[in-house]
C-alpha cells in the first residue's frame, strides 16, 4: 500500500528528485523532504492561502495537491524569488510598504502577487483585492499589503518587464 | 541607516536560504491515510481500474475538495485514481446547441474562455464565486458537479441550465440530466464504476436573460444561499420560459417549480418577481447553524431570487 514514489521536478529553477509516498501533500513534501520551510501551513484546507506556491506559473494551494502530482512540473516557492541581484520586485515592494507584521502569511501573499502581476501587470486595486481575497492575514489589516502590491505593479511597469 | 542595515541582513539571509536547500528530514508529515495511487494516461485505463476497484476508489480531478477530505481523514479510499495525466478531457468544445466541458477543464480556464462568456454566460457569471483564483486554477467543472456539495455553485448552474453529464464505464456510456443527477449532499446518480467524462451546458438562447447571485459572509466563502435564474420573454413581452435554482437551502440544489410556474405566461413586473421569490422560498427548510439561522437563510434566498429574476429580465433586453 502507498508505495514510495520518486518525484522529479524543477524547484526554484533547479532540477531535484526526491521520494515520497503518494499520500504526502506538496506542502509537506516541500517543507519536510526539500527543506523549503518558507512555504507556510496555516489551515491546511485551502482557505488561508499561506501555502500558495507556483506550479507551472499558476498560483496553487500546496496543501491541496499531492507531491506526486508535481512530477515533471516546475514549482516556485518563496525561496526561489530572490536572485543574486537581490529581492524580487514584489518582495522589495512589500518591504517598502511594510506589508507584513509577523510574516506568517507573507510567502503566500508574495506568490499570489507574483502570479497576478505576471498575468495582469496593469492590475488596479479591484483586481488586486480580488486576486488576494484567498490570502488571509491576521495582523496588517491588509491596507499596507494592497499598497505594497500597487507599488510592485508600478515598479514592474516602470521597468517594463516582469520577472 | 538602521533600515539599510536590516535590508542588507535580509538579503544575506535570503541568499543563504536559496543556496541551502535544506537537509531532507527523516520525518515527513503524512496526514492522509495510506492509499494505492494510480495516474493512468488513458480514459480506458481509468475505466478498467474503476471496474476493478470502483467501490473502494476515489477519482482525483482538481483535488480541491478531495485532498482536504483525505488530509482530515474524512475520506479513506483504498485507491486514488488521478486524472491529471490524461491528455484528453481538457477541452471546451462548442457543439451547436451546447458547450461540452471535458472532465478536466479547470474552472479558471472556463472563466477565461470567450466561448463560455458568450455561449453560457450564466456559467461565466457563477465561476468567480468559487473559492479563490488559486482554487480555480486547480478545481474542475466536472469535479465540482460530481462532488455535489450542497453549497456549491456549479450544481445549481447545471440545474438551471438543464445541463447534462456524460457518464462512462466499461459497460458503456449514458447521459444524465442534471435534474436526475443530484441526489443529496455528496451524492449523485453516478455508479461506482462510472467516470464523469463530460458536462454539457446548453447555449443560451437568443433573447434569454440570465443571472447568478449569491450571498456569503466573505468573498470566496461557501455561500449561505445562491441562485441561478434563466428567463425568456415572448414577442408580446410575457414570460415564455423561466428556470430558477437555489443552492445552500437543503441537501442538494433545488428548482423553484412553483415560482417558475407562477411566472410563465404573465407579464414581468417587480411585484410578479417579488411574489415569485416568496413562492420559491416559502416552503424551504434551509439548515440552521453558526453562519445563519434557517429563517435568515430563507429571507436571503427570497431577496436573492427576486434580484436574480430582475437581473435576468434586464438581460433579455426588456423593461418593466
Amino acid at each position: 500500500m502507498s508505495a514510495t514514489q520518486t518525484i522529479q521536478l524543477t524547484i526554484n529553477g533547479l532540477p531535484r528528485s526526491a521520494v515520497a509516498e503518494a499520500r504526502v501533500t506538496l506542502a509537506d513534501f516541500l517543507r519536510d523532504r526539500l527543506g523549503l520551510t518558507g512555504t507556510h501551513l496555516g489551515c491546511e484546507q485551502g482557505v488561508c492561502g499561506a501555502c500558495t506556491v507556483l506550479v507551472d506559473g499558476d498560483a496553487v494551494r500546496s496543501c491541496l495537491m499531492l507531491a506526486v502530482q508535481v512530477d515533471g512540473r516546475e514549482v516556485v516557492t518563496v525561496e526561489g524569488l530572490a536572485d543574486a541581484a537581490g529581492m524580487h520586485p514584489v518582495q522589495e515592494a512589500f518591504w517598502e510598504s511594510h506589508a507584513f507584521q509577523c510574516g506568517f502569511c507573507t510567502p503566500g501573499f508574495v506568490l499570489s502577487t507574483v502570479a497576478l502581476l505576471r498575468e495582469n501587470p496593469d492590475a488596479d486595486e479591484h483586481d488586486i483585492r480580488e486576486a488576494l481575497s484567498g490570502n488571509v492575514c491576521r495582523c496588517t489589516g491588509y491596507q499596507s499589503i494592497i499598497e505594497g502590491v500597487v507599488a510592485a505593479a508600478r515598479a514592474a511597469r516602470e521597468v517594463g518587464g516582469q520577472r | 541607516m538602521y533600515w539599510a542595515k536590516a535590508r542588507e541582513g535580509a538579503r544575506h539571509a535570503q541568499s543563504l536560504e536559496t543556496r541551502l536547500v535544506g537537509p531532507e528530514s527523516a520525518e515527513t508529515a503524512m496526514k492522509a491515510p495510506p492509499f494505492e495511487y494510480f495516474a493512468p494516461d488513458s480514459v480506458d485505463e481509468v475505466l478498467s481500474l474503476l471496474e476493478q476497484h470502483g467501490d473502494e476508489a476515489k477519482v482525483l480531478a482538481g483535488g480541491q475538495s478531495l485532498v482536504p477530505l483525505l488530509a482530515m481523514r474524512l475520506a479513506r479510499p483504498a485507491y486514488v485514481i488521478d486524472l491529471n495525466r490524461l491528455g484528453s478531457l481538457g477541452a471546451i468544445d462548442e457543439r451547436g446547441d451546447y458547450v461540452a466541458f471535458g472532465a478536466m477543464v479547470r474552472e479558471r480556464a472556463a472563466e477565461r474562455s470567450a466561448v463560455v462568456r458568450h455561449k453560457t454566460p450564466v456559467l461565466s457569471e457563477a465561476l468567480p464565486f468559487i473559492g479563490h483564483i488559486a482554487i480555480r486554477n486547480r478545481g474542475t467543472i466536472g469535479g465540482s458537479i460530481v462532488h455535489s456539495d450542497a453549497s456549491a455553485e456549479l450544481p445549481a448552474v447545471a440545474l438551471a441550465t438543464d445541463s447534462e453529464v456524460v457518464l462512462r464505464s466499461v459497460r458503456g456510456e449514458r447521459t444524465v440530466r442534471a435534474a436526475d443527477f443530484f441526489e443529496g449532499h455528496f451524492t449523485t446518480a453516478i455508479a461506482d464504476d462510472e467516470l464523469l467524462v463530460e458536462v454539457r451546458v446548453p447555449v443560451a438562447r437568443p433573447g434569454e436573460g440570465w443571472s447568478f447571485a449569491e450571498v456569503s459572509r466573505r468573498a470566496g466563502d461557501f455561500a449561505l444561499v445562491g441562485v441561478a435564474a434563466m428567463l425568456r420573454v415572448d414577442a408580446r413581452g410575457a414570460i415564455a420560459d423561466c428556470r430558477i435554482s437555489l443552492l445552500g437551502v437543503g441537501p442538494k440544489p433545488v428548482r423553484a417549480d412553483n415560482a417558475e410556474a407562477s411566472l410563465v405566461g404573465t407579464m414581468p413586473s417587480p411585484d410578479a418577481f417579488a411574489a415569485a421569490a416568496q413562492a420559491a422560498t416559502a416552503d424551504l427548510l434551509p439548515p440552521s447553524d453558526v453562519h445563519g439561522s434557517a429563517a435568515f437563510r430563507r429571507h436571503l434566498a427570497s431577496v436573492t431570487v427576486r434580484r436574480a429574476l430582475e437581473r435576468a429580465f434586464e438581460r433579455t433586453g426588456g423593461g418593466m
